[in-house]
């Protein structure tokens, strides 16, 4: 019953995906079933809650699932990032008929993968959770029907099986060197391998890290990245540019941290990361000024925003004592969750009434819609890191966490790209606010969507003025790589 | 106290935004009054403060954030040196908001982001805390975009963007300072007054390197040459309470962040590399002057003369001193009031003439007598007429610099000539001269929102001249400290 008991809050989920899908099937009044599936997300959290408050911490299934901090963390998290794209998708799913339910269905089974994800320490437990995820996110990336969307996923599966097999081949080498699928035997063998096994350690390394750099959208495995955000609903793209994005990396700091975190190779993968953040910070801004389709430029807004991540991820390994970047990272991503969440719910919500995503339509927003205009462009003002957002805070945070690592050509590598990143974030605020709007169809939104950009947009501007206590939080889930 | 004084306008833009559409025309009103009530409270502020008592005064702190290598306090104080910075501010936007008084386009938007600047600027002034004063630095930029962008005149957005994207690159390079220096401290620490007395190693950055990261931020907002460009666009294309800001206050965030961060922080360095810092600012004055001599447009003009202006700031900066540094202080100060009022008289003809060509302008003192008056008493002003404001600033400098960087100093002098050149000849060319016929029925300065603006800022600028100690002794109180660092 313990284990049971430890795998809560992701059994609630996929119960309720199966309510869903069996309702979906006899009632008649369709728009019961996404408050049914907030209704399990409320449940996943409240188990969730329970933990914290039972104080439960421990192994599921022989240790290959963990409850601890760093997964209660992301638990919280996940379902925050699922309620919010469930609540902003509401109108735009309208158009999703015939197959209304199995969308809200496949978004809580995905998200159960990536609580999975987050809560894995077992090689073959982590490759099982990436997979539910995943095929869940490759049937909503097709989820429209038309030429975009089946192009979308189309690219989206067949990369990321490339990336999935490579992933693979880098866990059987791991396996194969150390003898054990688990964390915790990984981690005693690097503390005690001899010298000669390092090549073969580097290598298993690279693969999974190319493995996972697929899901976290790092350059240079960021193709699919626009193609998909462009074709795929609008929805969907905001639950993979944050949700999937902050699960691969979940299981990075896990599989490095734990299992790799020795001396041994932790310079190495270090110094990949770093490599990785800087490339993909440069590739995403620098090519993100010249966008003319929003879900473009978010896309290469997030492969930047996925750099700056990266930045605290090469901090993590040199900190000595502390996991400062790791608790950096973990912020991050929260800020990141709220602020990108809040911009897709503003662009949900002007594709789903004029059928467009092209940023010149974004001409005059602020006088036809105040709140989606000022919820884009408070989020765009978070993702450029100015003040008083959340994104402002977590950039200081994460290039501290650097400073500290003694990574300071990193951090003003970052620093140059957040100038870069001002160009376009704020063009498209200014196009909200200088210019007249065209005559067209008129920007409306459902009250669960004005929740939806309101939470997110005072989400923002509160953890970016009261920052304390989710700090407190990032850090104590972090704590449990400190050893 | 000073916490009111920095959020209250921020509450007031809340106020102001949240008006109801048929109530628009009171944004100006709030605003006023607003920034008026700010106005009190640093005068109490001014009367309450201890001149012989060291250190910082007014302090209000707690820990905002803890946290393992990341605590940042909610820190302010005020000394002789932010206590000067703070009435300037408190004092012009009270101006800027009068000044903007026939504002018709979206005026609750535009009031209220004024509003805004001014809790990021007084936030600036009074943070000691490396952190919270960078988060205050930053906060300026998006109400100057909007402002600029949807208020100005020209090329508003290339202006407003080009603003933008060189603070933002100076203040990149000035955060990564910040970090190291903090993390460089024994103990790790953002608090301005520890950092001052601890020692900083070289642990990751050698100290030099430190120091030039974060004067990169201040260079480009002071400005420093190579790094004004930004500065006349914005000046020109800006409306005109937000060249009054921009010039009188916001330049000084600048000169005083290179007092409160660089010299304070590390006098070691600052007083090897002085010599640079005289040069540059010798290169300010000299080029700033000449560019000016060369403008045709009234407003570019002024603001080409802030750089060269700016360049005493460095000057007396560089000279690392007692005298010195009052003088850069005070020449701040009087540089504000000075410029503030330049702009505000050029908005005035602006707003008559609708040109700022000044081939166009002739003989105008025919029509508006007052208006060229106090253009003359600006113009005597800037270029350091004694018995004004900037010269008593002017001359603290020079006795500050002459022994430490005696040819830089007879450089800048020369630049006073050069000064007197395109002030006296742009007077000359726009109000004097036979009457015009096109500009034959223009009014003079007869609104009341028009004149305080101006007797305000004639009169500080007289009574400082006249009487310099009532800012001198004040400013001595915040440079003694830094001074004994600095032998």
């Amino acid at each position: 019953m313990e284990n049971v008991d430890r795998l809560g809050p992701e059994i609630v989920l996929l119960v309720a995906a199966a309510a869903v899908l069996l309702l979906d099937l006899v009632l008649r009044e369709k728009r019961w079933l996404p408050w049914l599936a907030l209704l399990g997300i409320a449940g996943s959290a409240l188990w969730t809650g329970t933990f914290v408050i039972r104080d439960t911490q421990g192994t599921a299934f022989d240790g290959s699932l963990a409850v601890d901090d760093f997964s209660i963390f992301f638990g919280f998290l996940f379902a925050g990032v699922a309620a919010l794209v469930i609540l902003s998708s509401m109108d735009y799913a309208e158009r999703f008929v015939g197959r209304y339910g199995e969308f809200f269905a496949l978004i809580l089974a995905s998200t159960a993968g990536l609580m999975l994800l987050a809560g894995s320490r077992d090689l073959i437990a982590i490759f099982i959770a990436l997979e539910l995820t995943s095929i869940s996110q490759y049937v909503l990336a097709g989820f429209l029907k038309d030429g975009r969307s089946t192009e979308a996923a189309l690219k989206y599966i067949l990369l990321g099986a490339i990336s999935t097999a490579v992933l693979l081949y880098g866990m059987a080498f791991l396996f194969g060197l150390s003898g054990s699928t688990k964390l915790d035997g990984i981690a005693a063998f690097v503390a005690e391998a001899d010298p000669g096994t390092r090549a073969a350690l580097v290598m298993a390394m690279v693969f999974m890290a190319v493995g996972f750099a697929f899901k976290m959208a790092i350059v240079p495995f960021q193709m699919w990245v626009p193609d998909v955000y462009e074709g795929a609903p609008t929805p969907v793209a905001a639950y993979l540019s944050v949700g999937s994005k902050a699960a691969a990396f979940a299981v990075v700091l896990r599989v490095f941290y734990e299992g790799l975190g020795g001396d041994f190779v932790s310079n190495d993968w270090s110094n990949l990361f770093a490599a990785l953040a800087a490339a993909s910070m440069f590739a995403g801004n620098i090519v993100a000024l010249v966008q003319s389709n929003i879900k473009r430029l978010l896309g290469y807004s997030s492969i930047a925003q996925a750099g700056y991540i990266m930045v605290g991820l090469a901090a993590v390994s040199t900190v000595d004592g502390t996991a400062l970047g790791a608790s950096s990272v973990l912020f991050f991503l929260a800020a990141y969750a709220l602020t990108n969440l809040g911009a897709f719910a503003a662009v949900t919500v002007v594709s789903h009434c004029l059928g467009s995503d092209d940023i010149a339509d974004y001409a005059g927003l602020a006088r036809r819609s105040p709140l989606v205009a000022a919820t884009l462009a408070f989020c765009f003002v978070s993702l450029t890191g100015l003040p008083p957002t959340a994104g402002f805070i977590a950039k200081i945070y994460i290039f501290n966490a650097a400073v500290q690592a003694d990574m300071v050509w990193l951090v003003i590598v970052a620093v140059l790209n957040s100038v870069l990143a001002a160009f376009y974030y704020l063009k498209v605020v200014g196009l909200m606010f200088f210019r007249e709007p065209p005559e067209g169809a008129p920007i409306k939104w459902s009250p669960p969507v004005g929740v939806a950009l309101g939470v997110s947009m005072l989400g923002v501007l509160v953890v970016g003025v009261v920052p304390g206590p989710l700090i407190a939080a990032a850090e104590r889930a972090a704590s449990v790589f400190v050893r | 106290m000073l916490t009111f004084i920095v959020f209250f306008p921020l509450l007031g833009a809340i106020a102001v935004a949240t008006l109801p559409r048929e109530e628009e025309w009171r944004a100006k009103q709030v605003a006023a009054l607003v920034t008026t009530a700010t106005l009190a409270a640093s005068v109490i502020v001014l009367t309450l403060f201890e001149r012989d008592e060291a250190g910082f005064q007014f302090v209000e702190r707690f820990r905002w954030i803890e946290a393992g290598g990341f605590d940042i306090q909610y820190f302010l104080g005020i000394d002789g040196i932010n206590l000067v910075m703070v009435m300037l501010t408190t004092l012009l936007f009270v101006l800027a908001m009068l000044i903007s008084w026939n504002i018709e386009l979206r005026p609750r938007e535009y009031f209220a982001w004024l509003l805004v600047l001014e809790t990021g600027v007084l936030g600036v002034f009074t943070s000691l805390d490396l952190i919270l004063f960078f988060l205050f630095w930053e906060v300026e930029l998006l109400p100057m975009y909007m402002l600029i962008s949807i208020w100005g005149t020209g090329r508003k957005e290339y202006s407003a963007t080009k603003f933008v994207i060189y603070t933002l690159a100076g203040s990149a390079l000035m955060l990564t300072g910040i970090l190291v220096l903090g993390f460089s401290a024994d103990p790790h620490t953002f608090d301005i007054r520890e950092l001052s007395q601890a020692e900083i190693r070289d642990v990751l950055l050698p100290l030099p390197a430190i120091f030039f990261l974060i004067f990169a931020g201040f260079a480009v907002k002071l400005p420093v040459f190579p790094f004004h460009t930004w500065l006349p666009d914005a000046h020109s294309d800006a409306p005109t309470a937000v060249s009054v800001i921009l010039a009188g206050v916001l330049l000084k965030m600048g000169g005083y962040g290179m007092i409160r961060v660089c010299v304070t922080i590390l006098p070691g360095v600052a007083k090897d590399y002085a010599v640079w810092l005289a040069a540059f600012a010798a290169v300010n004055i000299i080029y700033g002057a000449i560019v000016t001599l060369r403008q045709t447009d009234l407003k570019r003009l002024i603001a080409y003369s802030s750089v060269s202006h700016m360049g005493y700031v460095l000057l007396g900066i560089a000279a690392m001193g007692q005298v010195g540094l009052t003088g850069a202080t005070l020449q701040m100060f009087t540089h504000g009031t000075i410029t503030g009022l330049l702009f505000v008289m050029v908005g005035l003809v602006y707003n008559r003439t609708h040109t700022r060509d000044i081939a166009q302008l002739k003989g105008l003192a025919h029509n508006m007598p007052v208006i060229a008056t106090v253009m003359l008493i600006a113009g005597l002003a800037s270029l350091g007429l004694p018995a004004m404001s900037g010269f008593v600033a002017e001359v603290m400098v020079f006795l500050g610099t002459i022994d430490k960087h005696p040819a830089a100093t007879i450089i800048a002098v020369t630049g006073i000539v050069l000064t007197a050149g395109y002030v006296l000849w742009m007077i000359e060319r726009v109000f004097f001269g036979p009457a015009v016929e096109r500009w034959r029925d223009l009014d003079d300065a007869t609104e009341w929102w028009e004149q305080i603006p101006m007797a305000a800022l004639v009169a500080t600028i007289l009574v400082v001249g006249v009487y310099p100690a009532i800012l001198v002794d004040i400013i001595t109180n915040g440079v003694e400290p830094i001074v004994a660092r600095l032998v």
